[in-house]
C-alpha cells in the first residue's frame, strides 16, 4: 500500500499497455461516465494480475477511474467472473445447469475431480488448475460444456477433457 | 388444419447462415445486407412509418418478455432534446438459451443494421451492445463487424452522406444473470452492480445515463432490417396470430441434434422435435421446458399436441419465453431438475428484494432436502406457499421466474415429489 505521503499519479498505477487498454474502454462512454469502464478495467487488471483481484489492484482501479473504492468493490463482488482470491493458471468453468445436467455433466465433474485431485471450487497443489462450477454459459446445444480462459469447449467426454487438459501448459 | 410451412427455415436472422463465413460484410451484402438502411437514409423514410411497419409485423421482444417491439419504439419522442440511446441486450443467460450467441457469431451485421435503423427511427445517435462477459468469441466477431461497418460508412458520422450519425460500441458483462433484465443491464452499463430499477419510469423515459433509451434483445434488432425490406405484413404472415414472424428456438437436452432452429411461429412442436433428430436413443420424451428455465414445465405427451407460438404455449400453462426448448427423457428425476433450477435462482438473485433474496434460498433448501431424502409431508405445501409469496412482490421478474417453475413441477409431477418424501429415494433411476 502506498501511504498518503506518497501520492501517485495515474501514470504510476498501471503499466502503459494496461493504461492504453483501459483508456480504449473509457473512450467508449461519455466523458462524465468514466465509471462505465470499471467492468472492463477490472477484467484487464485481473488478467494482468494472474487471474484475480487483490484489494490493492481494486484500489488502483478506483483511483484510475476517480471512483470511491467501495463502488469498485461492489462491482467486483457482484459479478461471478471476478476472482477475489488467487486462482490456478487455468480456470476450468464447468456448467452444471439443467441442459448440461441431463447430459450427464456429473460424470465429467467426477472425472475432472479425480484427474486433478481437487474438489469443485478448489485449486490444484501445483497452482495450475482451478475447478469452478458456473451457471448456464449459453451453449446448451453443445452440452455438456465448459470454459477455460476465453475458450468454450462443447460436447465434452472424459477423453476429450483429457486431451484438452493435456494440451495446456 | 394442415401445416404448410415445412420448407420455411432460416428466413430472417439465419438468412446468411448457409454462406461461407457469413459474418463478413461482403457476405451480408450479397444477400441484401444494409440495403434497408441505405434506402431509409436516402429516401429519408418517415420514422413514424418505420414504427408503424414494426407494429404491423407483430414482432415481439425475443429476449423472453414478448413485448411488442413497435410499441416500445413508439414510447420515445423523436424530437425530445438531448442524447438518446439504443441498447442491444446480448446478455444471454436464461438457462437453455443460446441463440443470440449464434446471431453474434454468424450474422453480426444484421444486429448493427437493426441498431442504426433504430437510432434513426427514434433520433438516437449512440448505442451499446451489452454482450455477456463469457461470450469472448461472439464479442470479437461483433467487434470485427463494427470495424467493417465503420470502414464502409454504415456507422459513425454522416452515414452514407445522409447527415445522420450513429456511434456503436460493445460493453462486456462479467457474469450475472440479472443483467439480462433491462434495467439491471443499464445499471451495469453505468459501471454498477446490476440491480434492477423500479419501473416506472421505463427506459424510454429514463434509461441509460438517465436518458431516453430503447433496449431490445439481439434477435429482435437483427429482425428489423428484413421486416422493413419485405414489409410488416410479410413478417406477420410467416407466423400466426399474435406471434409474428419466424423465431429462433434453441433446442437442447436429450435430443439427437441439439441446436438453433429458425422456424415460423406456430410450427408444431412435433415438427421441431423431428428437425432436432428426435429423442436420443429413442427414449420417451418425459417433459419439456418450452421457453427457458423460467417457463413452467409441460409433460411430453401434452407438448406433442402444441404449436410453438406465444398463445398456444400460454394456453398450456407455460410461456414461450426466449424460445429455449429443453427436452428431458425418462431417465431424469424431476425433483432433481427443479432442485438445480432452484439453485440457479438462489445463486443469481441480486439480493435487492427480500421475498426473492430469502425466498429463492428457502425454496432451494426445501427442494434439496426432498431430493436428498429428508423431505417432510408439509414441504409440498410450503413450497407452493413460498413461491406464491415471492410472485408479484419483487422489483423485477427474477422472483416470478424463480417461483413459476415450482408450481408447474408440483402440478405435473407431484407423484415424484411425494415418492421422495414417502420412500426417501427416487422414483426414477438416475436420481438419488
Amino acid at each position: 500500500m502506498n501511504s498518503v505521503l506518497e501520492p501517485r499519479t495515474k501514470e504510476d498505477l498501471f503499466a502503459p499497455e494496461i493504461r492504453a487498454e483501459i483508456d480504449e474502454w473509457i473512450a467508449k462512454y461519455p466523458p462524465e461516465w468514466k465509471q462505465s469502464a470499471v467492468m472492463a478495467a477490472l477484467r484487464i487488471v485481473q488478467d494482468a494480475n494472474g487471474g484475480w483481484l487483490s484489494n490493492e489492484s481494486m484500489d488502483d482501479v478506483a483511483a484510475y477511474l476517480d471512483m470511491p473504492p467501495i463502488a469498485v468493490y461492489e462491482v467486483a463482488t457482484f459479478y461471478s467472473m471476478y476472482e477475489l482470491k488467487p486462482v490456478g493458471k487455468h480456470k476450468i468453468c464447468v456448467c452444471t445447469n439443467v441442459s448440461c445436467m441431463i447430459n450427464d455433466v456429473d460424470k465429467l465433474v467426477e472425472h475432472l475431480e479425480e484427474r486433478l485431485d481437487v474438489k469443485m471450487g478448489g485449486t490444484t497443489e501445483d497452482g495450475k488448475f482451478t475447478l469452478k462450477e458456473v451457471e448456464c454459459l449459453g451453449a446448451c446445444g453443445g452440452a455438456p460444456m465448459m470454459q477455460i480462459g476465453r475458450q468454450y469447449y462443447e460436447s465434452l467426454t472424459p477423453e476429450l477433457i483429457d486431451s484438452i487438459l493435456d494440451g495446456l501448459e | 388444419m394442415g401445416w404448410n410451412k415445412t420448407d420455411m427455415a432460416n428466413e430472417v436472422c439465419f438468412r446468411t447462415l448457409e454462406l461461407d463465413r457469413p459474418w463478413l460484410l461482403e457476405q451480408y451484402r450479397s444477400r441484401g445486407g444494409y440495403e434497408t438502411l441505405t434506402r431509409v437514409l436516402k429516401e429519408k423514410v418517415d420514422p413514424a412509418e418505420i414504427v408503424e411497419e414494426l407494429k404491423a409485423s407483430g414482432l415481439r421482444g425475443r429476449g423472453g418478455a414478448g413485448f411488442p417491439t413497435g410499441l416500445k419504439w413508439s414510447f420515445i419522442s423523436r424530437n425530445a432534446p438531448g442524447q438518446k440511446y439504443i441498447v442491444c441486450n446480448s446478455d444471454e443467460g436464461e438457462p437453455g438459451t443460446f441463440k443470440d450467441r449464434d446471431i453474434l457469431r454468424y450474422n453480426p451485421h444484421a444486429v448493427i443494421e437493426g441498431m442504426v435503423i433504430a437510432g434513426y427511427a427514434v433520433g438516437a445517435t449512440a448505442g451499446y451492445n451489452y454482450i455477456r462477459g463469457e461470450f469472448w468469441e461472439p464479442y470479437e466477431r461483433f467487434e470485427g463487424a463494427l470495424k467493417e461497418a465503420r470502414e464502409a460508412g454504415f456507422l459513425g458520422k454522416n452515414i452514407l452522406g445522409s447527415g445522420a450519425d450513429f456511434e456503436l460500441h460493445t460493453h462486456l458483462g462479467a457474469g450475472a444473470y440479472i443483467c439480462g433484465e433491462e434495467t439491471g443491464l443499464l445499471e451495469s452499463l453505468e459501471g454498477k452492480k446490476g440491480q434492477p430499477r423500479f419501473k416506472p419510469p421505463f427506459p424510454a423515459h429514463f434509461g441509460l445515463y438517465g436518458r431516453p433509451t430503447i433496449i431490445n434483445n439481439t434477435e429482435t434488432l437483427a429482425s428489423v432490417p428484413d421486416i422493413l425490406r419485405n414489409g410488416g405484413a410479410w413478417f406477420r404472415d410467416i407466423g400466426v396470430e399474435n406471434s409474428g414472424g419466424p423465431k429462433l428456438f434453441s433446442v437442447s437436452g436429450n435430443v439427437n441434434k441439439p441446436g438453433n432452429y429458425e422456424i415460423p411461429m406456430g410450427t408444431p412442436f412435433a415438427k421441431l422435435l423431428e428437425m432436432a433428430g428426435g429423442m436420443k436413443d429413442g427414449r420417451p420424451l418425459k417433459a419439456v421446458i418450452p421457453g427457458g428455465s423460467s417457463a413452467p414445465v409441460i409433460p411430453g405427451d401434452m407438448m406433442m399436441d402444441l404449436t410453438m407460438d406465444y398463445d398456444c404455449i400460454a394456453r398450456a400453462g407455460s410461456m414461450l419465453g426466449s424460445g429455449a426448448v429443453i427436452l428431458i427423457d425418462d431417465r431424469h428425476c424431476m425433483v432433481r431438475v427443479l432442485e438445480r433450477m432452484a439453485y440457479f435462482y438462489y445463486e443469481e438473485s441480486c439480493g435487492q428484494c427480500t421475498p426473492c433474496r430469502e425466498g429463492t434460498g428457502w425454496m432451494y433448501r426445501v427442494i434439496h432436502r426432498i431430493e436428498t431424502g429428508e423431505g417432510r409431508q408439509e414441504d409440498l405445501d410450503l413450497l407452493d406457499d413460498v413461491a406464491a409469496r415471492i410472485q408479484g412482490r419483487t422489483i423485477c421478474a427474477l422472483g416470478d421466474a424463480a417461483a413459476m417453475p415450482v408450481a408447474g413441477m408440483l402440478k405435473h409431477y407431484r407423484d415424484e415429489f411425494q415418492y421422495h418424501i414417502d420412500h426417501r429415494k427416487c422414483l426414477v433411476g438416475s436420481g438419488s
